[in-house]
């Protein structure tokens, strides 16, 4: 066995009233494919942030290559050698390949930056990787797939030992993906060692040696990939009976109130038809960038669609705006609830009436009683916990602003609900909270659309799912049929269904 | 065919066809306009906002603004003419460089507020726009500094020639080419891309976000504190409201030369056409009998124009990109 580069000895990490991270071993060893398990909210990318020196852990051990380290910031991180490739957040758009793969590290000749150098060292670099891309080329003028191989050449560029691919394929396509592992072949070979973020099974299959399974901030086991198999690393990595996470009661389901057929739009989604019933939880599933928020935002009025039908209780709708679609009785809790869903400078009383204002002015100016009592109503409903009703949103925790914009919305009286990432980034405690009052609703009539990329989540909640891979809807199903296999097939595209 | 294409995305050159079809129509009306001499004034008039153009180019590359351009230019034009009217037998060179490096500490007390008070740019220099005129006004006690009191050498600074061209173009050249060399050549002036196109990126690969502002302040203000010099004695005049409203005439060369607003996008030569634009607009407007009165509602009425199709051609690519995707 080859040499243990990376070692992880008991690492903690605390934020301000959660434990992110709780006792993490991890052990990298040079040539080798390391493959980080988890489901989101794991701890996987608190654990990152803590090899690349964005965050210090609270307590715990990083030896790298033999000697104990403690890494300053991620510029230490990186000049000893480790570097991550995250998805698009740390590239320059308006900046040329070459540039983007070199800033912070300019070459220089004679005082100045020297272009040439830099453009023919761009050239070899991406020779060798076997891809075609002009060094000058602004990187938004390049795709998804590009943008990661320029990402991963970045990474080469500065000599890196250790790389750690954050979630790579997630917005690549089948093909893509061939490319990206003909890479990591190349690494692998070159005696670099790379960390593997991934909950695909497939390419862990495919492509790593060794595993290390997180689960809610906590180490749970590690292990040779080929000799553990994939049924107990699953087992592993959700390692609970989900009937205890998600308290789903069996409710009658409803007639149907909205029906959705051929729904497209240039460039994000095409095709997509399915029905909601009331008192139903319709699951979404589908990686980062299959287009299921797309969907979500069209069907609400905020995006325009290309074509498709949209019927409300067998009536055809057109809707153009939010307004128009609470007026429908639609409600939307959008996924980023910081940029979305919540005014953090606003007070819980002024985020919790702002849908039902009209309702609740008379001649224009907001009845303060009915504003509290709206408020208050809602908010003991979601047990919000907060000083008070007045206090602003920002003074909450995270898993609190999650139920505050779920207030917000129920404020309204939807008919149907559309949740879009319900309980991403909250802890379990707030998770099993806010699923146990998604199924209420439900049982009392509401029509629910759960888009998730949690599976247990998605199987542990619907009645049916749908699953939506690159813009298509790929399969259905239903709760009987829904199991992870199927699901995470469907939604890496392996079998197209016709939609015919 | 396709050559011509790539070149036309170029803004520069779609900007400079336009320069040339604007003159020639108005060379229709009056003959004479394009003449070595007119283009010469031209330029002479458009190198001051030329230079402090170029200072509001870093700040915007950045993401910010700098509204207190008009009044750093004037106070360190008043501060070196009461220093020349106090102090005749000081050489021009050495009042210059006392004009610049007012400017300089100006400029870099917004970086100080910027970089590490936090403040906004908008709201930093709108704040020391009023405080750096206020200063003016306490300096000169709200008097003038007249040509009679300047001394011929301060006068002749931006008047004087070198080979044909007035010191003040001169000065507009040098300070462009060390300008355009410091943002393609040097780390610091790439790093105020870095920081304009994706503040959590440029982190990621150890760009202080502090360094850059406290640099493109410092230098917007010294560009200002050139501009003030030569302005108080091309004009031969040193009055408090010198350069009022001058903060506009910056931002619009930069928004012409296709200099985005947000951050992260545009480059110097784009900015001196921008700025020439500017100056032939304004030196055409008296020669085809427009009233000059007309004048800022002109220029306001070009800078949105160019905000319209700068958000167009931004919104046509970013479509180009999503049909890549060919769904």
């Amino acid at each position: 066995m080859s040499d243990k580069i990376l070692e992880l000895q008991n690492i903690t990490k605390y934020f301000p009233g959660i434990k992110a991270l709780d006792g993490i071993n991890l052990n990298i060893r040079e040539g080798e494919v390391h493959a980080l398990i988890g489901e989101n909210g794991a701890g996987k990318s608190t654990l990152v942030k803590i090899l690349t020196g964005v965050y210090t852990p609270t307590t715990g051990k990083i030896i790298y290559q033999g000697k104990e380290y403690s890494f300053k910031n991620a510029i230490d991180a990186q000049e000893a050698g480790i570097t991550a490739i995250h998805q698009e957040a740390s590239m320059f758009p308006e900046l040329s390949v070459m540039e983007n793969i070199y800033m912070g590290h300019h070459l220089k000749k004679k005082g100045a930056l020297d272009w040439k150098e830099m453009r023919q060292k761009t050239k070899d670099l991406l020779q060798k990787m076997e891809i075609d891309i002009n060094p000058d080329t602004p990187v938004k003028n390049l795709g998804v797939a590009q943008r990661h191989m320029v990402e991963i050449a970045k990474a080469l560029s500065i000599d890196a030992k250790v790389v750690i691919m954050d979630e790579p394929t997630s917005a690549l396509t089948l093909r893509e993906v061939e490319d990206l592992y003909k890479i990591v072949r190349q690494l692998k070979k070159e005696n670099k060692a790379i960390i593997f973020i991934s909950h695909k099974f497939e390419e862990i299959q495919e492509i790593c040696d060794c595993f290390t399974v997180l689960r809610d901030g906590q180490y749970i086991g590690e292990g040779n990939v080929a000799e553990t198999g994939i049924d107990q690393i699953v087992n592993m990595m959700v390692g609970r009976s989900l009937d205890q996470m998600f308290p789903k009661v069996d409710v009658n389901i409803g007639e149907t109130i909205l029906e959705v057929e051929g729904l497209s739009k240039a460039g994000s989604f095409k095709d997509v038809s399915f029905e909601l019933k009331k008192g139903e939880i319709l699951g979404f599933f589908g990686l980062v960038g299959a287009g299921r928020s797309e969907v979500m935002r069209a069907i609400f009025g905020i995006d325009s669609l290309d074509a498709g039908t949209v019927r409300l209780k067998g009536q055809d709708v057109v809707i153009n705006s939010a307004r128009e679609a609470m007026q429908k009785g639609l409600a939307y809790v959008p996924e980023d609830r910081q940029t979305q869903g919540v005014i953090l400078e606003q007070s819980l009383t002024s985020n919790i009436t702002l849908p039902i204002i009209d309702k609740i002015s008379r001649l224009g100016k907001v009845d303060a009683k009915a504003e509290k009592a709206k408020t208050a109503e809602f908010g003991r409903m979601m047990e919000i916990k907060a000083a008070g009703w007045h206090v602003n949103a920002n003074t909450l925790s995270g898993g609190n602003q999650q139920k505050v914009v779920l207030a917000k919305w129920l404020a309204t009286e939807p008919e149907i609900l559309i949740l879009d990432e319900p309980t991403k980034g909250i802890d379990v405690g707030t998770k099993a909270a806010v699923h146990e009052f998604i199924s209420e609703m439900a049982s009392k009539g509401l029509a629910v659309i759960m888009v998730s990329s949690e599976l247990p989540e998605i199987l542990g909640m619907s009645d049916r799912v749908v699953v939506m891979h690159e813009g298509h809807k790929t399969k259905e199903f239903s709760r009987d049929e829904a199991d992870s296999d199927v699901i995470i097939k469907a939604a890496t595209g392996h079998t197209v269904e016709s939609n015919a | 065919m396709n050559t011509i294409k790539e070149l036309m995305k170029k803004r520069e050159i779609t900007l400079v066809l336009l320069v040339l079809t604007l003159t020639v129509l108005v060379n229709l009306r009056a003959p004479g306009f394009v003449s070595g001499e007119n283009i010469s004034r031209i330029i002479n008039d458009t190198s001051i906002l030329i230079m402090v153009a170029i200072g509001q180019f870093f700040v915007i590359l950045t993401g910010g603004i700098d509204l207190s351009v008009g009044s750093i230019i004037a106070f360190s034009g008043m501060a070196a003419s009461m220093l020349n009217q106090s102090n005749p037998a000081l050489p021009v060179g050495l009042v210059l460089m006392v004009g610049v490096l007012i400017g300089l500490v100006l400029g870099a007390f917004n970086g100080l507020l910027v970089a590490f008070g936090k403040v906004p740019p908008i709201i930093a220099t709108l704040g020391t726009m009023s405080i750096y005129r206020g200063f003016t006004f306490v300096l000169s006690k709200g008097q003038w500094v007249t040509a009679h009191e300047m001394t011929e050498g301060y006068m002749n600074l931006p008047k004087g020639t070198f080979l044909g061209l007035s010191n003040l173009i001169w000065a507009a050249v040098l300070v462009s080419a060390v300008m355009i060399f410091f943002s393609r050549y040097t780390r610091s002036g790439r790093e105020v891309y870095a920081i304009g196109g994706n503040k959590t990126a440029a982190h990621f690969v150890g760009v202080s976000e502090a360094k850059v502002n406290m640099l493109i302040f410092s230098i917007s203000g010294a560009l200002c504190g050139i501009a003030g010099v030569m302005w108080t004695s091309r004009y031969a005049a040193a009055v408090n409201e010198t350069a009022t409203g001058f903060e506009l005439q910056t931002v619009a060369a930069c928004v012409l030369g296709g200099v985005n607003i947000a951050g992260g996008a545009g480059a110097i030569p784009g900015v001196i056409i921008g700025a020439l634009f500017l100056g032939i607009i304004n030196n055409a407007l008296p020669v085809v009998n427009f009233s000059p009165f007309y004048q800022m509602f002109i220029q306001g009425l070009i800078v949105l124009a160019a905000m319209f199709i700068n958000t167009m051609m931004d919104n046509r690519k970013e479509k180009e990109l999503l049909n890549r995707r060919s769904l």
